[in-house]
């Protein structure tokens, strides 16, 4: 077997192990798929007259607007899920037995990273199911669902990085755990959960450059109006950047980390 | 070409050594015990071995291979069961073993059969299925070692493998270790149970301070002490006046407790009755008294002045059973 293929079925085992760890802790898949579908019932039910409002874009209706943002928001704790269990493993030692395994030590971050994607695919097929189950149209059909959800997934994995980054870094889940409101600051400094056109200064202009305001429109946009293209591309390129410098972050903290040992 | 060859090994952190120039070889087939109390570098040592930690000075191979220029060969040549056995508790232990195996890079189909293999060797058949935060810490340590020996390891390293464990537990793991080693395993095992050093090891490092203090055969190091020791406990008198009549009789050793004292006899049980003798004529009198042989503590108060700080009494306990 070569050396990629090795570390690729390493890559499935430890995916496969995220999601069952996700699956057998309750408090793990509570905030990505309850906490979200709540949030959606509240707001849906409380604010859907929103719609109304000069400056709205035009939506078939609330809720589906409001999908992406429920998306959004499951990526963003199922990322932040999986930096908790990464610092656990590291506090319980399990990363040790992996360590010293013949493998690339890059494949335990990437494991973990490939549970979140998983993660990722399950909370954007629920919101989609939601969506269609209490009369949300999907634009852009079954292509633009199957885009929603790739973008769903790869978004959890880049952002997915910044938490392992910093379970690498500071091998302690609490600290993991304490950017969980940081999460809803910068969910709600975005487009997620209200229309660029509704927001005031200076939270306007911060959700006009916040990269997850282009992730999400890309989510909305084969929701919402179809495969028009445009916003998919930015979010793509969003996706892309935040990859890249939280993969960037994760490894130096994974080297930091087998170099002085914690 | 032993298995393990370490030679001026180091590990700093920031300006405080852990580790500070440990010299040391096992051969092939060894038993090796590395003992020493909490905090005095084993830990450590055995990171560097296993690749989990970078040295910061010196150089040591396991398995023929250098383990900071060829970590992967060593990783691969090695099986490992880290102290607070490593696992986790929402796995079951047939996972955990196959994804052992999977990271070793065992096909799947024997990476099962192996799994079903050793579970039945650590007697865990019964609770394979079972998540293993529901097992016991015996169980537990079983498992772990089940997991490090699922590529079948040229070097099993065990990190204090029976701490905390019952004595029943103990002596399975100890049993288990014989007879991974009757196989042709080379095991270098950390703890810090004088008895289970002095059970299990061919050889013995002593560390202490980060610095290996005595190395050698059980057999040798204690022939090193030389004479054996009373172990006296008062029931009245004064502990001053106690050491300073055994002072007269032979060397005092640091004591246990504030009740005892210990002397060095020469003549072994000759020298009992002029021990009594000199406290009786003192007015002291003696609550108990014990002719210890040397053993591996005297060894270490010897080279360092103090006792081991351990809870052996579990350990003689397994020793009985």
């Amino acid at each position: 077997m070569s050396d990629l293929a090795a570390n690729l079925r390493v890559v499935r085992a430890l995916g496969l192990r995220s999601i069952r760890q996700t699956f057998r802790r309750p408090q793990l898949i509570a905030p990505i798929i309850v906490f979200p579908t709540l949030i959606l019932a509240i707001q849906t039910g409380g604010a859907g007259a929103a719609v109304n409002l000069p400056g709205f874009p035009p939506v078939q209706s609330f809720l589906q607007f409001m999908l992406a943002g429920a998306m959004m928001q499951a990526l963003m704790l199922a990322a932040n899920s999986g930096g908790i269990a990464l610092a656990v493993d590291i506090e319980m030692g399990f990363t040790d037995r992996l360590f010293a395994a013949p493998i690339s030590r890059y494949t335990v971050v990437l494991g973990r990273l490939a549970g979140t994607a998983a993660l990722g695919v399950v909370a954007a097929l629920w919101f989609l199911a939601v969506g269609l189950i209490f009369g949300a149209e999907i634009k852009g059909g079954v292509p633009g669902a199957l885009v929603a959800i790739a973008l769903t997934a790869s978004a959890a994995v880049a952002i997915g990085g910044i938490g392992s980054a910093i379970a690498l870094r500071t091998g302690r889940s609490s600290i993991v755990q304490g950017m969980f409101p940081l999460i809803f600051v910068v969910l709600f400094l975005s487009t997620a959960f209200f229309p660029e056109g509704l927001m005031v200064e200076p939270a306007r202009t911060i959700a006009e450059y916040n990269p997850m305001s282009f992730v999400v429109e890309g989510i909305r946009e084969p929701i919402v109006t179809g495969l028009e293209g445009r916003d998919v591309l930015w979010a793509v390129v969003a996706v892309a950047g935040i990859a890249a410098f939280s993969l960037l972050l994760s490894v130096r903290a994974l080297r930091h980390r087998l170099r002085t040992g914690g | 070409m032993p298995a393990i060859s370490v030679e001026g090994l180091e590990r700093a952190f920031d300006d405080v050594f852990a580790v500070r120039g440990v010299d040391l070889a096992v051969d092939e087939g060894e038993i090796y015990g590395f003992l020493g109390p909490t905090g005095a570098g084993k830990t450590t040592t055995v990171r560097m071995l296993t690749t989990l930690l970078l040295p910061t000075g010196g150089r040591a191979t396991v398995a023929g291979h250098d383990v900071v220029e060829e970590a992967r060969a060593v990783r691969a040549s090695i099986g490992v069961a880290l102290q607070e056995a490593a696992l986790d508790p929402l796995m079951t232990g047939r996972e955990l073993i196959r994804l052992q195996a999977t990271l070793q890079g065992i096909p799947t189909s024997e990476g099962r059969r192996r799994a079903d293999d050793l579970l039945e060797r650590v007697d865990l058949v019964a609770a394979a299925d079972r998540r293993i935060g529901a097992y016991s810490g015996g169980m537990q340590r079983r498992l772990d070692l089940a997991a490090a020996l699922v590529h079948k390891p040229r070097v099993l390293f065990l990190d204090e493998p029976t701490t905390g464990l019952d004595p029943v537990s103990r002596k399975t793991i100890w049993e288990e270790v014989r007879a991974l080693n009757d196989e042709g395993t080379t095991v270098f095992l950390t703890t810090q149970y004088l008895e289970e050093a002095d059970q299990l090891a061919d050889n013995v490092g002593i560390i202490d301070s980060g610095r290996i203090v005595a190395e050698g055969t059980p057999a040798a190091l204690k022939a090193e002490i030389g004479h054996p020791h009373v172990r006296l406990t008062l029931a009245e008198g004064s502990i001053a006046q106690a050491e300073e009549i055994c002072r007269g009789i032979g060397k005092l050793l640091p004591p246990k407790d504030a009740r005892s004292v210990l002397v060095e006899v020469e003549r072994g049980a000759s020298d009992i009755p002029r021990v009594v003798r000199a406290l009786d004529e003192a007015g002291i009198e003696v609550g108990s008294l014990d002719l210890v042989s040397p053993t591996l503590d005297d060894v270490f108060v010897a080279r360092t002045g103090y006792h081991l700080e351990q809870d052996e009494a579990g350990v003689e306990e397994a020793v009985g059973a």
